[in-house]
């Protein structure tokens, strides 16, 4: 029993400070990504939240540039992408991919310069994959702040924001401001990302937001009980990630591997079992049925 | 060819359309559109398409900003925000993803305009579960909303555009992508429920005969302007003529109604457009 609690937990994992760090920001992270995922995966514009984390990527190279926290470009241009993304038309369905398209090549160019004209080591790695094992304490005030606000924002226009996802046309009539509440999300969307990449990259960012979500939108038909699996489904894989690339250091190579990969991995993991599951509770419901019909004409035939 | 037709346009009317004019980028889209709704009446909006129906029914709703005239809707010259006014809009389509069930979609017609996360109650509930009782809707009430048929679906959105209790029920064209028998179904209900709950019906159609047995009045609309009064009144020859600015007949054959394009040389563009057979096979 000690000897396969021991191999789960490497040695000084509990001990360890940068795994505490480490375990508040990315549960968090995960949490605040979780929520806004369900939205984004129901209002299908995952391609803009990936955009956004390419907006972010920009920002926190440039940050990283002038001597500032990434955190602060993450977030900060994450917003101004977001405005952008509105003004060229993300909310009209036609212009959507447009938008998308026309502010993620933009952000991608500039993390090119930003990256190139930085010279320090690790620059890259770390804006673009993540840094949560060298994260300081001080930043987890920061994430928690402003993982809150974006909470916040998405409980309060949560309704508004269903119906205007449903039907903006009902929306409208019911007297919803649909583009407000469409900015609203959008703000929301870009800070949640923007706290992603610090946790697993900025290119990465979307893993936490879209995956838990997606996975949680094929196990169940109702909003509120999406919600929570998708935090269990993104706090476990966050958590499990972080445990993993702790351990790897002891598998030989001496070098601990890149904590993105480890948290995309269980990610995926669970959409394909959140599938398998969903499948089988079809063909659950299907069997009942058949036994009912079958169980209905034996009667009969009695 | 107004509402002058109408006898005794009294103060009971839930709505009223005064003198209304629309222009979208230099084109005319409505003109001195006007005409009233009786409470409880069950109204036809009728039209070839393009003929002004979805931009007549933005205007009571509010969305749509009028060159000239004026909306009253139970008493009051505001429609948006106004819960007397239910709406279901023209082709809501819905995700199958989506995780919702019919009864979450009919709630959303309740509260879905506040801020805030929704505490569930058991009068929402029950509100809901008497909502879908009316629409007869229980059979899949916990559904997936996005996975019912066409029919199931407007039978939904009614519930959710009737749950807010309102005095007129707008909707576009709801008609327009069932089959007959979904059709029949649809109509006879808004019919039931436009008696029992005393609730005025304006339903926009481009095919007027399955709405025939049920209209109270009939707003017959072409190239923007409109006529109303009962069938009987409005769908004659002379009246659409004038309507549409060129002849038409009204032709009368087993029970129903062809609007054909008359044989005095038209405008043959927007024969098209209207004529319920080709204006060949009629004649």
């Amino acid at each position: 029993m000690h000897r396969i609690y021991g191999w789960v937990f490497e040695p000084g994992f509990f001990a360890s400070q940068p795994v505490h760090v480490a375990l508040v920001i990315g549960g968090v992270v995960a949490v605040v990504s979780a929520v806004t995922g369900v939205f984004t995966v129901m209002r299908g514009q995952s391609f803009g939240g990936h955009a956004l984390g390419d907006v972010s990527a920009a920002g926190g190279s440039g940050a990283l540039l002038i001597g500032f926290s990434p955190i602060a470009g993450f977030v900060g241009l994450g917003i101004v992408g977001a405005g952008v993304m509105d003004l060229i038309g993300v909310q009209r369905l036609r212009s959507r991919d447009l938008a998308t398209g026309i502010v993620l090549g933009a952000a991608i160019g500039m993390s090119a310069l930003f990256l190139y004209v930085n010279t320090s080591s690790g620059a890259t790695q770390q804006i673009l994959f993540g840094s949560i094992f060298t994260a300081s304490s001080a930043t987890i005030g920061v994430v928690v702040i402003l993982g809150a606000l974006a909470l916040a924002t998405l409980a309060a226009i949560c309704r508004p924001l269903l119906l205007a996802t449903v039907s903006p046309d009902i929306a409208a009539a019911r007297g919803i401001p649909v583009r407000l509440i469409g900015i609203a999300y959008m703000l929301a969307l870009a800070v949640s990302v923007g706290l992603s990449s610090v946790a697993t990259g900025a290119i990465l960012s979307t893993a936490l937001l879209i995956g838990p979500a997606a996975a949680a939108l094929r196990l169940t038909r109702r909003v509120s009980t999406a919600v929570v699996a998708a935090c269990l489904i993104g706090v476990a894989a966050a958590w499990v990630g972080i445990l993993l690339t702790y351990d790897s250091y002891y598998w030989g190579s001496a070098r601990r591997l890149p904590v993105s990969f480890f948290i995309v991995a269980v990610v995926f993991a669970a959409y394909l079992l959140a599938g398998l599951c969903s499948r089988w509770a079809v063909s659950r419901a299907a069997t009942a049925a058949v036994t009912q019909a079958v169980a209905s004409a034996d009667q009969i035939a009695a | 060819m107004s509402d002058s037709t109408r006898i005794g346009a009294q103060a009971a009317d839930v709505l009223r359309v005064t003198g209304v004019s629309v222009s979208l980028s230099g084109r005319q889209i409505l003109a001195d559109v006007s005409f009233a709704v009786g409470a409880g009446e069950f109204t036809g909006l009728i039209g070839p398409n393009g003929a002004g129906k979805t931009t007549l029914l933005r205007v009571i709703l509010g969305l749509q900003r009028t060159a000239a005239g004026t909306v009253e809707v139970a008493g009051q010259r505001h429609a948006r925000r106004n819960p007397a006014v239910g709406y279901v809009p023209q082709k809501v389509l819905l995700d199958p993803d989506l995780p919702m069930r019919a009864r979450d979609l009919v709630a959303l017609g309740a509260d879905g305009h506040r801020f805030g996360i929704p505490v569930p109650s058991r009068a929402r509930r029950d509100a809901v579960a008497e909502m879908l009782d009316a629409v007869d809707a229980d059979r899949f009430a916990d559904a997936r909303v996005g996975q019912l048929s066409g029919g199931e679906q407007q039978r939904v959105l009614i519930a959710q555009a009737l749950i807010s209790r309102p005095k007129l029920l707008l909707l576009d064209e709801p008609l327009a992508s069932l089959d007959l028998g979904s059709g029949q179904e649809i109509i006879s209900l808004l019919a039931r429920i436009a008696r029992q709950q005393q609730v005025a019906v304006l339903l926009s159609a481009h095919e007027m005969n399955p709405l025939l047995p049920v209209m109270d009045r009939v707003v017959y609309m072409a190239a923007g302007r409109a006529a109303s009064g009962t069938a009987a009144e409005v769908i004659q020859g002379d009246v659409l003529s004038t309507l549409y600015g060129h002849h038409v007949d009204v032709l009368h054959v087993h029970g129903r109604v062809l609007v054909v394009a008359g044989t005095g040389g038209g405008c043959a563009s927007e024969d098209a457009a209207f004529a319920t057979v080709p204006a060949r096979e009629a004649s």
